[in-house]
């Protein structure tokens, strides 16, 4: 790199011959990457997923949370919200089903019948139930070890997603995929950090 | 190409007579004229509804549009090869990066790059765009070499746009790929340097000896391909020396012979990082380095460390020896002296920050901008109530290799929720004696602002479009705006290309701007930051007593006697203008004492010592 100086730069003129043929036909334009089967799963599952987080973020006002924890799931709510309204409008977008986060049935896996079973990391309705009763510094502690679970979960539905042949290649997928895997990888080490605060407060 | 200047026929105008009128009350040639006692305006602590920016209309090429102190010069819509193919719009062929060199602007996509010509900014002309998935397509330039990032799993070697099939496959391109552009209409792929998690960002560094090296620090994000297709790839934790992750890997390019690139070190910055703490308290580990606290949760084994594993983004600044690293959950300060071998110094960590995206230093090496890009991107994180402290830029003064946190900035204006938005890339706008950066926000628009105080940034001006689509979130807007060579250049990621120039105002003086017109790069790199030096010239001068005027920094009755004793020097020539103006350099230096700014006296005196001695 030059770092030269010098009055303004004296541009050489070569715009004169304006062109167009760097512009290439419609006929020979090609096809978007494609979607696979795993990746409308990865997206419908990720919402009852979030659907989730959003939930037990939600008590944080009401059950004592600590003025950081409150913070903290605060911004879940958001973050969270907005990519379940993303991971819909993929959906739509391609005609495949957008499960609505209040469906009861959101978050299962449904690839089994009669089978169905929670996406991994997803707190139980025995794990929700404790959460929702505790109160104050226990319900930071079970809301940060719930939400590292529930983050180490979608961790993995990502290793998964991209385990599967084909998937996660189209930049809509990988953008978000990989997104939601730093972004959480993220979030899981401030939760350490939180809780690991809690433990050393508490057992003074 | 079709003529893009009709884009927006009426806002357009509407832009460009507010800075007509904008410019005809500041434009005077000699300084103080125009230029006025100003304070910044106060901080933001929400963002706007009443700003002209709130509820533009929507449109992909029809888009309503706000400006202010800044005129759109060009538009140029995308190469009709990234249109598509009629579906969803996404980020499929979405625009990204910017790099430049001469006359050239070299332009990232998803899906490939594009080669501008912009010799006459108000008509750039396309030379070349070349179809080759990426994801996301970051480009740098250096020399006849063209760097591009490629990440997304499904990218090939033959750039073919089929994805690949298999998990493990010869046929997968991940990593970096280097162009020869010496013939612009026929860029040549010299080499794929293929890497363990492929390359979202990478940043350029060059040997500080050898000037027939360089290296390229790779930052990748994606999953650890197997070792089956790559060899050496481990996904394993911290502990583990061979892993994949928790490092940033340095290809060795020689330039004579860039298909020899190859890797030649992986820099281990994140071991023994210590936990980020809540906003304003770095995490000590400047001192005794602390071990990352290891969670034992419901009382099972311990719970794997998580991350950071990885960098976004990386600035280097070889002038200074430092490199910023924006880190996931961490902002790092870097020692590159020995570029193959970088060392972590410090790390910040700010709990209003979700995602440390890139860095951007001050001139001189003692401001250090990083921007938190909460949502990734491709979320509306600018609506009115979005926090005005989450989704900005956080700045920090930066002393003898450690950082201090100053304020935060956040574009102000509520954005609609079909706007994604959120702090993303830019560049200095080299104005002498101030900190001033231009920034893409997405469809946030581009906005220019001061960070010269640090605990005070300010907006200049900016421009904003209407969403692409009223109703519905369509991810679009300006992945990046950066100052080169006398214009401000913009990628917008739907939309194309766009030019603007600065117009003088309250904040920006003409004098300033001119001055940072002085400045000319052969090659721009935003990621490698280049030392600005201004040449000895009367603008620089006068950017200095502009700036002594607005901030009351020196007596008026002074500012207005150096002022005339400027005009008088420009119009003398010879020894009459050494003698006038090493004149007045001496009275400059009796003025630092009493001045209420005299450090910007004496940076005065020095420039106007520099313009007596300079040939004439």
């Amino acid at each position: 790199m030059s770092t030269a100086l010098g009055l303004r730069a004296l541009f050489l003129v070569t715009a004169g011959a304006a062109s167009v043929a760097a512009q290439t036909p419609l006929a020979v334009r090609v096809g978007s990457p494609r979607y696979t089967a795993a990746d409308v799963q990865f997206m419908q599952g990720m919402i009852g997923h979030h659907a989730q987080a959003v939930v037990m973020a939600t008590m944080a006002p009401t059950h004592g949370a600590s003025a950081q924890v409150a913070l903290f799931a605060r911004k879940i709510i958001n973050s969270q919200n907005d990519e379940i309204e993303l991971m819909q409008g993929w959906l739509r977008d391609r005609g495949e089903g957008a499960p609505d986060p209040k469906d009861p049935h959101a978050g299962m896996d449904m690839s089994m019948p009669g089978h169905e079973m929670l996406m991994p990391g997803m707190l139980t309705a025995e794990q929700l139930a404790a959460l929702d009763s505790a109160r104050g510094v226990d319900f930071d502690r079970l809301f940060l070890t719930g939400m590292i679970q529930h983050h180490q979960g979608a961790l993995t539905m990502v290793a998964t997603l991209f385990d599967s042949p084909g998937a996660g290649q189209t930049p809509e997928i990988f953008g978000f995929a990989t997104g939601v895997d730093a972004d959480q990888r993220a979030e899981i080490a401030r939760m350490q950090a939180m809780l690991a605060t809690i433990t050393r407060s508490t057992s003074k | 190409m079709k003529s893009v200047r009709n884009a927006w026929p009426l806002t357009l105008a509407a832009a460009l007579l507010s800075s007509v009128s904008c410019a005809s009350s500041m434009s005077g040639g000699s300084a103080v004229d125009g230029v006025r006692p100003v304070s910044p305006p106060p901080i933001a602590t929400a963002a706007s509804t009443t700003d002209p920016r709130v509820g533009l209309k929507a449109g992909l090429t029809d888009a309503g549009v706000a400006a202010r102190n800044i005129r759109l010069v060009s538009h140029s819509p995308k190469s009709n090869i990234f249109e598509g193919d009629g579906g969803p719009r996404g980020l499929t062929y979405a625009n990204s990066d910017l790099a430049f060199a001469g006359n050239f602007v070299y332009q990232g996509n998803f899906s490939g790059f594009q080669i501008w010509d912009i010799a006459n900014p108000a008509a750039p002309v396309l030379r070349k765009a070349v179809l080759c998935a990426t994801g996301q397509g970051d480009p740098s330039i250096y020399g006849n070499l063209l760097f591009l990032s490629s990440e997304s799993t499904g990218n090939r070697t033959d750039c073919g746009t089929g994805g690949v099939a298999d998990r493990v496959s010869p046929d997968r391109m991940v990593g970096v790929r280097i162009y020869d552009i010496t013939d612009k209409a026929n860029p040549r792929k010299v080499v794929d340097v293929q890497t363990c998690r492929g390359s979202h960002t990478h940043t350029l560094v060059p040997d500080p000896t050898d000037r027939s090296i360089v290296y390229v620090y790779v930052a990748g994000s994606a999953g650890v391909r197997p070792g089956e297709e790559l060899a050496g790839c481990v996904d394993a934790p911290i502990d583990s020396a061979n892993t994949s992750r928790f490092r940033v890997e340095v290809i060795r390019v020689p330039l004579a012979h860039p298909e020899e690139a190859k890797i030649v070190s992986y820099a281990r910055i994140f071991n023994d990082l210590a936990a980020a703490h809540a906003h304003g308290i770095a995490p000590g580990d400047s001192g005794a380095p602390a071990r990352a606290p290891r969670a034992n949760p419901a009382g099972g084994p311990p719970a794997p460390r998580t991350g950071p594993n990885q960098c976004h983004d990386i600035t280097v600044y070889p002038a200074i020896g430092y490199a910023a690293g924006a880190c996931g959950g961490y902002g790092l300060l870097l020692d590159i002296r020995d570029p193959v071998n970088p060392k972590r110094l410090q790390a910040v960590g700010d709990t209003n920050f979700a995602f440390w995206h890139s860095a951007t230093f001050n001139n001189d090496g003692t401001k250090l901008l990083f921007t938190d890009e909460w949502g990734g991107g491709t979320q509306p994180k600018c609506r009115f109530d979005d926090p005005i402290d989450w989704g900005g830029d956080a700045i920090f003064t930066l002393q003898n290799g450690h950082l201090t946190q100053g304020a935060y900035f956040k574009m102000p204006a509520a954005q609609s929720k079909q706007e994604n938005c959120v702090a993303h890339n830019g560049s200095l706008v080299p104005v002498p004696g101030r900190d001033i950066m231009v920034q893409g926000w997405y469809q946030g628009g581009i906005d220019v602002i001061d960070f010269t105080d640090a605990n005070h940034p300010y907006e200049i001006a900016y421009f904003d479009r209407g969403p692409v689509d009223s109703t519905k979130m369509v991810t679009a807007g300006y992945w990046a705006g950066y100052w080169y060579n006398g214009h401000i250049v913009a990628s917008e990621m739907a939309r194309g290309l766009d030019v603007f120039e600065l117009v003088p105002s309250e904040y920006l003086s003409q004098n300033e701007i001119d001055a940072a017109k002085l400045v000319h790069f052969d090659t721009f790199n935003p990621q490698m930051q280049p030392k600005v030096m201004w040449p000895a010239a009367f603008p620089v001068v006068r950017s200095y007593l502009d700036q002594l005027v607005r901030g009351q920094g020196l007596a008026s009755s002074r500012t207005s006697a150096i002022a005339a004793q400027l005009t008088a020097a420009e119009q003398a020539s010879g020894a009459a203008r050494r003698s006038a103006l090493t004149t007045l350099a001496g009275q400059l230096d009796a003025d630092v004492a009493g001045a209420r700014d005299g450090a910007r006296v004496q940076a005065m005196a020095a420039a106007v010592r520099d313009l007596a001695n300079a040939p004439m």
